[in-house]
């Protein structure tokens, strides 16, 4: 029986009426011929009713979904509209999903990022399925004359058993979105699914293996012109003067002019970071002419010196100074070594740690390190603008279009309700574009060359001019008693510009005296979130550091984890652990069956485990590694994963596998290193991701299962990659790495 | 003026002959399927094929295309039926995508020349390649399959 309350007010519903394939469709999401048979062509009108902001029906019963969320790999696509289907009865096979319009009041945050899709849509999503399933109920009812609840659903049909009326949701559609909204509807049982649970291939799959226009970089506007930033060769420089003769002269080039990103006084949100603010533009027709003609720019540069940002803040504006120093790598450094020596801010404290440490048999004390990581999305940052006097379109790749509307009003002196943003398929993402500084550029250049225009980064640009992981460093000590027994635990990190210390998570909780400090050097290198931020690095160095802990305790690196989670969970320490100790003990225990750890290991792997929580999820991973020609390769990796419900289990493998990939590359390859400011890896010749050869034969992943709400699955598995690859290394090279990348020669400055 | 076959075409094309393959795909004849990743022959994610070798556009000038038969990801098949495009979507390979048309496009060669190809021959065909969403197993499996299928003299 369904409990529901009436919504007194109505809602105004839109009926549009548009093109399949065209007309008000982002033209990115037409329909796909292989998904949609029946509409093969695209050529058919469609009478579009909206049901409500994720539910499109028409008279054919063709059953459109729209995604809020921007795509860039995760596959929200897919998994997000399956969760409406589920709770509306429909076919999966035949619905059409769209992305959705940038709505905040229909589609809600419409943010991709912080592994948060799953977790922030189940909701809501099931509920507009239900919802619009029940609306449909009604108009069947009031047509049939029947009662409501003897009216069934099936696979897009209506059916009242009775009489033997049936109905499409098509042929009802109009009526239904006439229907009052219900409230309360009950949803389905977790045992009912059939959409949801099952594995469902991507449905951009087809475009995306046939080469359709669908990111970014691929669309095309009447009369755009193609636009490049020509920005400062170094951190902490700016231009002083430039001279563009030889530019315009080249073919196709239409205009050299200079933007300011933000006015002076501009406050700043949290992810209106930008690197320079001071950029020279070249606009062009195509490309390559642009390109080339960039080249030409004689440009005389200077340092910046210190630079004063206004930021936002819930109390009002205040300034930060940012350093003009040209800094390098080794510089960098050597300033970590000297602020980690200094006092640093209490984070959380349990106990007495110091009378811990005082009183100690044996105090473990190890530091390491980590580089910056650009993100190296595949899909170079870019987006299209066309800006006019009262009016903004714009174009492209964007995790949360939400988070940066508000600065282009601002910056364009637009009310919010003028400036339309729509969101492509992204080649990639991971944190880096959620920092929406280019869609501002690009704005900013329609605006002065009145004209739409695309605005590219050349793959230097992007690795040259980003929002970066940062450098992090974290010295851990643990205090043993005379019995080896784990007394006392002392974090203390720091970076540049921000420390990684989560102060409340495990093994916060699990020992009786713990203390976690931070501190941070100010910096002109611009960072932001990457992959899984901060637990990136945590969970590499945390990790290794347990792993010496259980070797000096004379324990399993498991069976240590386990026992520490044991006492968190019956008689945890302090207030406010943020993990379940449960379910962390839970991906611990399902990796050790999967791979075997009890087991002797089998030749000529060496093996090495870590475990993670972060992002609602739980992760471990145990990995085989082997040395090739000397080098470290991991062979295969066994993985579990608790993420609750998992919507849609093949591509949840496929993210997982992702991730461990991913894990591997940055651990044993990735870094971004200064000098005098200039960035020293410009392209994928210097800055090496993981291939093919050195990505593992097999990667086993295995998920908890149980029915607890869905979290995320984009970042979880991330982080403790690094920690399992460097224990795996330690016990094939009988050396413990400190310092990522974990190259074997590797050693702390 | 410039003539090139592209995709069993004929594109009469005003540009400079020094414009690198992959901007006259993309900015001239509006074939986006091709992907500027990094413009250095270092990605792969442009790989087209002329005269049935894989190539990276982003370093191979128009006048090197010239008289020669060129084929993109949009020409590899109708409706998707390439073999190693039906085993991309069978193994739902692609997270973000972006790549992935390049990938095809290389072991759309290796295929070709060798039917059955090993884990190490697969490894050096798709050395030149990256996936920055970590897709290799699929690409892999993928690669196996459709060779599995006898998809070789098809290609």
């Amino acid at each position: 029986m369904e409990n529901l309350k009436t919504n007194s007010s109505r809602r105004t519903f839109l009926k549009t009426s548009l093109l399949a394939g065209g007309g008000l469709m982002i033209h990115f999401s037409g329909l796909a011929k292989l998904v949609l048979p029946h509409t093969e062509g695209g050529q058919a009108a469609e009478q579009w009713t909206e049901i409500n902001g994720y539910v499109k029906i028409s008279p054919k019963n063709v059953i459109t979904i729209l995604c809020p969320n921007p795509e860039f790999g995760q596959n929200v696509m897919t998994s997000l509209p399956m969760i409406v289907a589920e709770e509306l009865d429909v076919d999966w096979k035949k619905v059409v999903v769209e992305m959705g319009p940038h709505d905040n009041v229909k589609l809600g945050p419409q943010f991709t990022g912080g592994s948060n899709s799953m977790r922030m849509y189940w909701k809501p999503l099931r509920e507009a399925g239900a919802t619009a399933r029940h609306m449909l109920k009604l108009a069947a009812a009031e047509t049939w004359s029947v009662p409501v609840d003897e009216i069934t659903t099936r696979q897009g049909m209506l059916y009242h058993d009775k009489t033997s009326k049936k109905a499409t949701y098509g042929d009802v559609a109009a009526k239904a979105a006439g229907m009052p909204v219900p409230k309360g509807i009950k949803l389905k049982d977790v045992k009912d699914f059939n959409v949801v649970r099952k594995s469902q291939k991507n449905v951009e799959g087809a475009k995306l293996v046939s080469g359709k226009p669908l990111f970014g970089l691929d669309y095309q506007h009447e009369g755009m012109l193609i636009a490049m930033i020509h920005h400062p060769p170094a951190f902490g420089m700016t231009h002083k003067s430039f001279d563009a003769t030889a530019t315009r002269k080249m073919p196709g080039i239409k205009d050299v002019f200079t933007i300011k990103v933000y006015e002076d006084g501009f406050a700043q949100g949290g992810f209106d970071v930008r690197t320079f603010n001071d950029l020279i533009v070249v606009v062009g027709k195509t490309t390559w002419e642009v390109m080339n003609a960039r080249k030409k720019l004689v440009v005389e540069w200077m340092p910046i010196g210190d630079v004063k940002n206004t930021m936002a803040g819930r109390d009002g504006k205040r300034e930060v100074v940012v350093p003009g120093a040209l800094e390098s790598t080794t510089t960098q450094l050597l300033k970590m070594r000297e602020y980690e020596k200094m006092p640093a801010q209490q984070l959380r404290k349990d106990g007495d740690p110091e009378t811990a440490f005082k009183n100690a048999a044996q105090i473990i004390e190890r530091s390491y390190d980590a580089p910056f990581l650009a993100h190296n999305c595949m899909e170079p940052m870019n987006f299209f603008a066309h800006v006019t006097d009262d009016k903004a379109l714009l174009v492209g790749p964007v995790q949360a279009p939400g988070w940066t509307e508000p600065t282009l009003a601002k910056v364009l002196n637009l009310p919010p309700d003028k400036i339309e943003i729509q969101m492509t398929r992204m080649g990639g993402g991971f944190g880096r574009r959620a920092y929406g500084h280019y869609l501002v550029e690009a704005a900013l250049i329609s605006r002065k060359a009145k004209a739409p225009v695309k605005l590219i980064y050349s793959r230097e640009d992007d690795t040259t001019y980003g929002i970066y992981r940062p450098m992090y460093t974290a010295t851990y000590r643990a205090a043993l008693d005379a019995d080896k027994n784990l007394i006392a635990f002392h974090v203390k990190g720091g970076g540049i510009p921000e420390h990684a210390i989560h102060a409340n998570r495990f093994p916060a909780g699990a020992v009786d005296h713990y203390l976690a400090e931070g501190w941070e050097i100010p910096s002109n290198i611009t960072i932001g979130a990457f992959r899984a931020p901060r637990s990136n690095f945590n969970a590499a160095a945390e990790q290794c550091f347990l792993d010496e802990l259980a070797e000096a305790m004379g324990k399993d690196p498991i069976a240590l984890r386990l026992e520490l989670l044991k006492r968190a969970k019956e008689n945890p320490v302090g207030k406010n652990n943020e993990y379940d100790a449960d379910r962390y003990a839970g991906v611990l225990e399902l990796v050790r069956e999967k791979s075997g750890w009890n087991s002797a290991v089998p030749k000529p792997f060496k093996r090495g485990v870590a475990a993670y929580f972060c992002h609602n999820s739980y992760a471990a991973h145990v990995v085989d590694l082997v040395l090739k020609d000397g080098q470290p390769y991991v062979e295969r990796v066994f993985s579990a994963v608790d993420c609750g419900i998992v919507i849609n289990p093949d591509a949840a493998i496929n993210m997982v596998q992702g991730a461990v990939v991913d894990g591997i590359g940055n651990s044993l390859y990735g870094g971004l290193t200064h000098k005098d400011g200039v960035v020293q890896e410009q392209n994928f010749h210097s800055y090496r991701l993981i291939r093919m050869h050195e990505a593992p034969k097999s990667i086993d992943v295995s998920f908890v299962q149980n029915d607890i709400d869905p979290t995320g699955l984009g970042e979880p598995p991330f982080p403790p990659v690094f920690g399992a690859v460097a224990n795996a290394l330690y016990k094939a090279t009988g050396k413990r790495h400190y310092q990522q990348p974990f190259t074997l020669s590797n050693s702390r400055i | 003026m410039i003539t090139l076959n592209i995709n069993q075409k004929t594109y009469k094309l005003d540009l400079d002959p020094n414009t690198p393959l992959l901007w006259v795909l993309r900015d001239h004849v509006g074939l986006v399927g091709t992907k500027y990743g990094c413009g250095v022959a270092q990605c792969g994610a442009c790989v087209v094929h002329l005269d049935g070798e894989a190539v990276r556009s982003c370093v191979t000038k128009a006048s090197r295309a010239v008289g020669k038969k060129v084929v993109t990801i949009e020409g590899l098949s109708e409706n998707n039926s390439h073999p190693l495009q039906k085993t991309w979507l069978e193994l739902d390979v692609s997270q973000c995508g972006y790549c992935q048309a390049g990938q095809i496009m290389s072991a759309a060669v290796l295929l070709r020349e060798n039917k059955n190809p090993t884990d190490q021959d697969i490894n050096d065909a798709m050395a030149g390649n990256i996936c920055r969403c970590g897709t290799y197993l699929r690409i892999k499996e993928a690669i196996k399959f459709a060779a599995a299928a006898g998809s070789g003299e098809k290609v």
